[in-house]
């Protein structure tokens, strides 16, 4: 049995977290604006591929995070054309787009996989790396990665204490609503939607160019855009807890490859697949924690209530609809 | 909130009556469009989009063996896509389509293990039929409870099945069914020949499957169109609340179309084994259950076009793998026409119908 050196297991749990972070976030947004974007599998492997190709040909690792946004963005667009300008069903366009994207990122991708590439260095934050236990554990990283925790702050600020974030809100949570309060919610969810596919498409940039460096097929990215979007149910479309969710999931990845070597016998395979089975067991557990005879069964049980109070999620009223602005 | 996905309809045939003028000038259009984004991306892949498309179409269509390997993977997604009509019909995404056709392989190969070197190898295929339909039927009610009663999307149940039914078949492969001395990615040991589904042997194909493949449609057809179940299912999945009012309990439906989707795809998954690869293998369903996904909602969830629209992507399938050993380009290229066929036959059919709406509404 291995021993477990804390420092290194908190700094590789924040670092292992980064990418599905983002994606977590992005998705918050768009989801909190009333749309549904299904295609984040896809589009986490389309802006990976794309980002490597770009860093590798530019040699810039700052062109290819920008060109991977971008094509986060694009795709979130053409979801959110469909839903808003063609008012076709989200869940179709964006399914249709997992696989499509994928198969465009294994298409364009080929020639370069399994090819050297440029890849993000650590920069560690000087006076702060310095605190104890935390400096390690917080500042010893690289650009994304600190990208992506001050995220968690920046989206919950910008959603809950701005109005414009209000504004984001009301659109999902009552369309007609916010019409009549003369905000447009077909752009105000357009704009949403391409502004997490921004995120999403860090993500992938973020695997491609930080956690699994390089370009190949399968990349090791493959079911991240499922967790994703599954840690956003977790969260209750709140982006602080969806953080929790994604940090709690990266500490279960990290966990695994510790338990592969106490427990041999255990086939890899087992390993590899359990985040999906546990994803199914948490969104169970969330939809008992809504369920009223539930609540009333756990009132005189304070650690189930605690937990279900804690995983109390209530969805974006608008999620998922079409709403005309005629 | 175990709705939230759900309060549209998932079959939309309120079509706009057009006229058959109309109708040819959109598909002309949505080819003109996917043709356009496809040669796109072949130019950005630096690769000769004119070779490309006559290497897929001679791939596929340009000899009867290739053919076979048509019907080979049509087989499949015919049999998929005959058990989504049911899923969709009651607005569930039966996603998990593709984990059932593993686990009706796994049950299949299961029962062909125990047929090894019986006589009576002809019954224990039968048996490996039963056994993949009850597989497949069994996962996808798990995805169904889970749904039903567990409020978790089929869309998260199904997928997280699917990895769990993926990571079994490596599991089994390289553990317990390993072939004696190297457990390798190419699979389990091959089973004997008298427990391969007969086939022609001049074209290796099998008379069993390609009649699954026509009984799964015409009984489906039937079923829609004839029986109770279809009519219920169909009311349910128009307005689960009224439906419920009507004394139909949309839980139950949706278990029995789960039912019926994870037995055609079992059945898939089974054909998989003993007709074509004889052998459990890691990517045992090829992602036609994937892919039956697109057909459906490319034949607008009509049971008699699916067939249609499985037969143009078995071609793509098939006529693709010409393109690594012809060009050195992925085969993916499939998979980005159809996913491009789909999304502008959607965007084609609703910007036609906003425009005659709006025509309309001038003309009043």
């Amino acid at each position: 049995m291995s021993e477990i050196d804390l420092t290194i297991l908190f700094a590789s749990v924040i670092a292992a977290a980064a990418p599905i972070l983002l994606a977590t976030l992005g998705e918050t947004i768009t989801e909190k604006s009333g749309i549904i974007n299904l295609s984040l599998d896809g589009t986490i492997m389309l802006s990976a591929m794309s980002a490597f190709v770009i860093a590798l040909k530019t040699d810039n690792l700052f062109v290819g995070f920008v060109f991977a946004a971008v094509v986060g963005g694009l795709v979130a667009a053409v979801v959110a054309f469909f839903s808003i300008y063609l008012k076709q069903n989200q869940v179709a366009v964006g399914f249709v787009l997992t696989l499509m994207t994928r198969d465009l990122a294994y298409f364009i991708g080929s020639p370069y996989s399994r090819m050297q590439g440029p890849q993000v260095g650590p920069m560690s934050i000087p006076v702060l790396r310095d605190i104890p236990f935390l400096g390690d554990v917080l500042f010893q990283h690289n650009l994304p990665v600190y990208f992506s925790m001050v995220m968690i702050g920046v989206v919950w600020w910008y959603m809950y204490k701005t109005r414009l974030g209000l504004r984001l809100r009301s659109v999902g949570e009552n369309p007609e609503a916010s019409y009549a309060r003369g905000i447009s919610p077909n752009r105000v969810q357009m704009v949403y939607a391409v502004c997490g596919g921004l995120l999403v498409g860090l993500a992938g940039a973020a695997f491609s160019l930080c956690i699994k460096p390089g370009w190949g097929q399968p990349q090791g990215a493959e079911g991240s855009g499922w967790i994703a979007l599954a840690l956003v149910i977790f969260g209750g479309w709140n982006p602080v807890k969806a953080a929790l969710g994604a940090y709690l999931f990266a500490f279960l990845q990290v966990m695994s490859i510790y338990f592969q070597g106490w427990l041999p016998s255990i086939p890899a395979q087992v390993f590899q697949v359990a985040p999906f089975p546990l994803m199914i067991f948490i969104l169970v557990i969330v939809f008992f924690a809504q369920k009223e005879s539930f609540v009333r069964w756990a009132e005189d049980k304070p650690v189930i209530r605690a937990i279900i109070h804690a995983l109390y999620a209530a969805a974006p009223s608008a999620l998922g609809r079409r709403y005309s602005e005629e | 909130m175990d709705d939230y996905m759900q309060n549209e309809r998932v079959v939309s045939e309120n079509r706009d009556k057009e006229t058959f003028s109309e109708y040819v000038g959109e598909a002309v259009f949505t080819l003109v469009a996917v043709l356009a984004f496809t040669t796109f991306v072949l130019i950005l892949a630096g690769a000769p989009p004119i070779d490309a498309y006559y290497h897929i179409f001679k791939g596929s269509l340009g000899s009867w063996v290739k053919f076979t390997h048509v019907i080979k993977a049509w087989i499949p997604l015919t049999l998929c896509s005959c058990g989504l009509i049911y899923t969709f019909r009651i607005g569930l995404w039966n996603i998990g389509v593709e984990g059932q056709v593993v686990m009706g392989a796994i049950f299949t190969t299961f029962a062909l293990r125990l047929g090894v070197g019986s006589p009576l190898s002809g019954i224990y295929l039968v048996f490996s039929f039963l056994a993949g339909i009850t597989g497949g039927a069994i996962w996808a009610l798990l995805a169904g409870f889970l749904k039903t009663k567990g409020g978790v999307h089929e869309i998260f149940a199904g997928l997280g099945l699917n990895f769990v039914a993926q990571g079994m078949v490596l599991w089994l492969i390289f553990g317990p069914w390993r072939r004696p001395g190297v457990a390798s990615m190419s699979g389990t040991e091959i089973f004997p020949s008298e427990l391969w589904l007969p086939y022609i042997s001049s074209l290796r194909l099998s008379p069993i499957g390609l009649a699954s493949a026509f009984g799964a449609l015409i009984l489906t057809a039937a079923m829609i169109r004839h029986t109770r179940i279809g009519l219920y299912l169909k009311a349910i999945g128009n307005n689960p609340n009224s439906a419920y009012l009507f004394g139909l309990k949309p839980g139950r439906y949706m278990l029995i179309a789960m039912i019926c989707a994870g037995g055609f795809a079992g059945l898939a998954g089974s054909m998989q084994v003993s007709g074509v690869y004889h052998r459990l293998i890691p990517s045992i369903s090829s992602n036609y259950g994937y892919l039956s996904l697109l057909v459906v909602m490319l034949a607008n969830y009509n049971v008699w076009i699916a067939p249609v629209i499985a037969f143009f992507f078995a071609c793509l399938n098939v006529g693709s793998i010409q393109l690594p050993m012809m060009l050195q380009l992925d085969s993916s290229l499939s998979g980005v026409i159809q996913g491009t066929l789909v999304l502008a036959t959607l965007a084609v059919h609703a910007w036609r119908r906003q425009v005659r709406k709006k025509g309309r509404v001038r003309r009043s």
